[in-house]
């Protein structure tokens, strides 16, 4: 289903080159449940944003659901963006000001699904993400939770074939994170591949397999005992 | 996506950014706002400037005695006695002058007139009926000069409200009232409408007497200081100055041009230098034009590059979620046409106004070119339109990672 292989990326910025990622390979199959670990500057953010389409590797393929991404112009990736990935950022980036039901309709504006179905689908997602009662409300009048949830809510709209959240319990309150890791573990159990940057190993320990990064270079790769009760 | 989806989606992002859009649209509209109020304020002074030459008359040519020769001394124009009434008469009748539309004899001298214990120094002017409708004069209340008054020496007089001012002051109606000059009484019959002249030959501050009481019984002489000569049409001055110039040589019974002992110039001799004022008035319009353009312009296109550069975050979580180039773009520019377009027609509103008020305060007559106006709102509404749009391409040319990561 993903297919990286040696996958690099170099920052260039004025005379200093930085390798953020070095020759980077593996494959996550269908309805895996991935985490990403590493230290900070491990190269673990950029490597979910090229599995994410928002960047490009600067050398080495990288194939998503039978289509080499690598190769696409700008609006196939938009494309490719919309259709195939949820992406759940860490700062949430909700539209400023909007409601949380037009910021999870925004994608599906995108993708020109008609407006009724697309006012109806974000609301059923919206009540299972336990939103019902938020849908009215812009994005600074909703807790941190909250928005993680709507951000959530917007990555499932398009039904996508992975869901990717980059540190999705970093800036809440423990009970919340649970909140979240449950509909995480919901989401899996109905066979929606996740893959989830974090940095605690017990938020890992959430996921079934735990990919290890350091200074750019995968250094581990294993399946884990699931420790706590979904 | 639909067009008329991306509009609505444009539309809504302005909509519930309110201080931002009101922000931008305030820009716009200062910066058309104030090309077009700057460029007819210019154009009002321009025409202002014209209408006072205008107001002297139309296709007027001035006869005017030359200056008295004594010895090797020639004294300046205006001070001969050659000029008569009769000179003035026979061009009137004159049938070979084909070009002559009317004439009217002037004597014009500066006195001191009294009334009660107010006393000025003003132009007298003695004239014929025709003077008024020559010389573009209007009168406020009461009536001018009438060839019964020229015929019986009547003492009356019509007063400029310069002068009126001055003799009466602000309260009290000139009409009836009686002044004195060279020790004779006359009755003020007229009074005429202000036309805002200033200087020497300042129609608001002249005494408008019949020229035969002029001469006859207040100054006792009997020569003219002008004859105003109006030709059919602008296209016949040079025609008309030219027989007239013969005919009288031919009265005064002079063979040699150069000696002769009157001389004619034309409004167009006037109108030639005053283009020159005119002319320096255009380039200075053109500089003030092109200043509060520039100043407009780079206001418009700091507002447009600051709200629209600022959303480079926004741009890439709208790529991040699917959006295309080509949709992104659609959005910024429809939300920069629809800003220029509402701050564009406010600020045509506001300039007009602004312009009009201006001159109304300053006494100007009020004209707005519907050149200033399209000139400010193509150049302002291009460069809005411009630095809305290019922005928004160079955000939406980065990888979505980029824009969101820009500060």
């Amino acid at each position: 289903m993903i297919s990286l292989s040696h996958i690099t990326k170099i920052y260039k910025t004025e005379d200093i080159e930085t390798k953020a990622l070095d020759n980077v390979s593996f494959e996550i199959n269908k309805g895996e449940f991935v985490a990403i670990m590493g230290p900070s500057g491990s190269g673990k953010s950029t490597l979910m944003h090229i599995l994410g389409a928002l960047d490009l590797p600067t050398s080495g393929a990288y194939t998503l659901d039978g289509e080499s991404v690598s190769k696409l112009s700008d609006d196939e990736l938009a494309d490719i963006r919309n259709r195939k990935i949820g992406f759940i950022f860490q700062a949430y980036n909700l539209l400023p000001r909007t409601t949380a039901l037009k910021n999870v309709m925004s994608p599906m504006m995108y993708a020109g699904v008609p407006i009724a179905e697309r006012i109806e689908r974000a609301k059923k997602i919206l009540q299972l993400m336990g939103l019902g009662d938020r849908m009215y409300h812009t994005s600074n009048q909703l807790s941190r939770g909250q928005q993680q949830r709507v951000a959530i809510a917007r990555g499932l709209a398009m039904n996508p074939a992975i869901l990717l959240a980059d540190e999705p319990t970093g800036n809440i309150a423990s009970a919340q994170a649970d909140e979240i890791m449950n509909i995480f573990e919901n989401l899996h159990a109905k066979g929606h591949t996740i893959i989830m940057i974090t940095h605690e190993s017990d938020i890992a320990n959430h996921a079934k397999r735990v990919i290890t990064l350091k200074d750019g270079k995968i250094i581990g790769d294993k399946k884990t005992w699931n420790t706590k009760k979904s | 996506m639909e067009y008329q989806e991306i509009i609505t989606e444009a539309l809504g992002t302005l909509a519930i950014n309110k201080l931002r859009t009101g922000l931008a649209i305030l820009g716009i509209i200062i910066g058309i706002g104030s090309v077009i109020a700057l460029i007819s304020l210019g154009q009002s002074s321009q025409k202002s400037v014209q209408n006072q030459i205008q107001s002297l008359g139309s296709n007027i040519l001035t006869v005017q005695p030359m200056g008295q020769t004594s010895g090797a001394v020639r004294s300046a124009g205006g001070g001969g006695t050659t000029l008569t009434n009769d000179d003035a008469k026979a061009i009137k009748q004159a049938t070979a002058l084909t070009t002559v539309a009317r004439v009217s004899p002037e004597l014009s001298r500066r006195n001191q007139v009294t009334a009660g214990r107010n006393n000025t120094n003003t132009q007298i002017i003695g004239v014929e009926p025709q003077y008024a409708d020559m010389r573009k004069i209007t009168l406020s209340s009461g009536t001018f000069i009438t060839d019964a008054h020229l015929s019986s020496l009547s003492k009356v007089a019509v007063i400029g409200p310069q002068a009126a001012s001055d003799l009466f002051g602000d309260n009290v109606d000139p009409l009836g009232q009686s002044i004195r000059i060279n020790g004779q009484t006359l009755t003020i019959i007229g009074v005429t409408v202000s036309k805002g002249g200033s200087g020497f030959n300042n129609p608001d501050d002249a005494l408008y007497v019949p020229l035969t009481t002029a001469q006859k019984i207040l100054f006792g002489i009997n020569y003219v200081s002008s004859i105003a000569v109006e030709a059919i049409d602008a296209d016949a001055m040079t025609q008309a100055q030219n027989d007239i110039g013969y005919f009288l040589l031919a009265r005064h019974k002079i063979t040699e041009p150069s000696n002769a002992d009157f001389m004619i110039f034309s409004q167009n001799d006037i109108l030639n230098t005053v283009s020159q004022v005119t002319n320096t008035f255009t380039t200075l319009l053109g500089g003030i034009a092109a200043i509060s353009l520039l100043v407009g312009g780079i206001g418009i296109m700091n507002i447009m590059l600051v709200t629209v550069t600022e959303r480079t975050r926004e741009i890439g979580l709208r790529k991040a979620l699917g959006a295309k180039k080509r949709i992104i773009i659609t959005q910024f520019l429809t939300e920069a046409i629809f800003l220029t377009v509402i701050g564009g027609a406010i600020g045509m509103i506001v300039g007009v106004i602004t312009s009009y008020v201006l001159t109304k305060v300053m006494s100007m007559p009020f004209t707005v070119s519907p050149f200033a106006v399209l000139l400010a709102l193509g150049v302002s509404g291009a460069i809005g339109i411009l630095f809305g749009w290019y922005p928004a391409k160079k955000a939406s040319d980065l990888q979505p990672i980029e824009a969101l990561r820009y500060e």
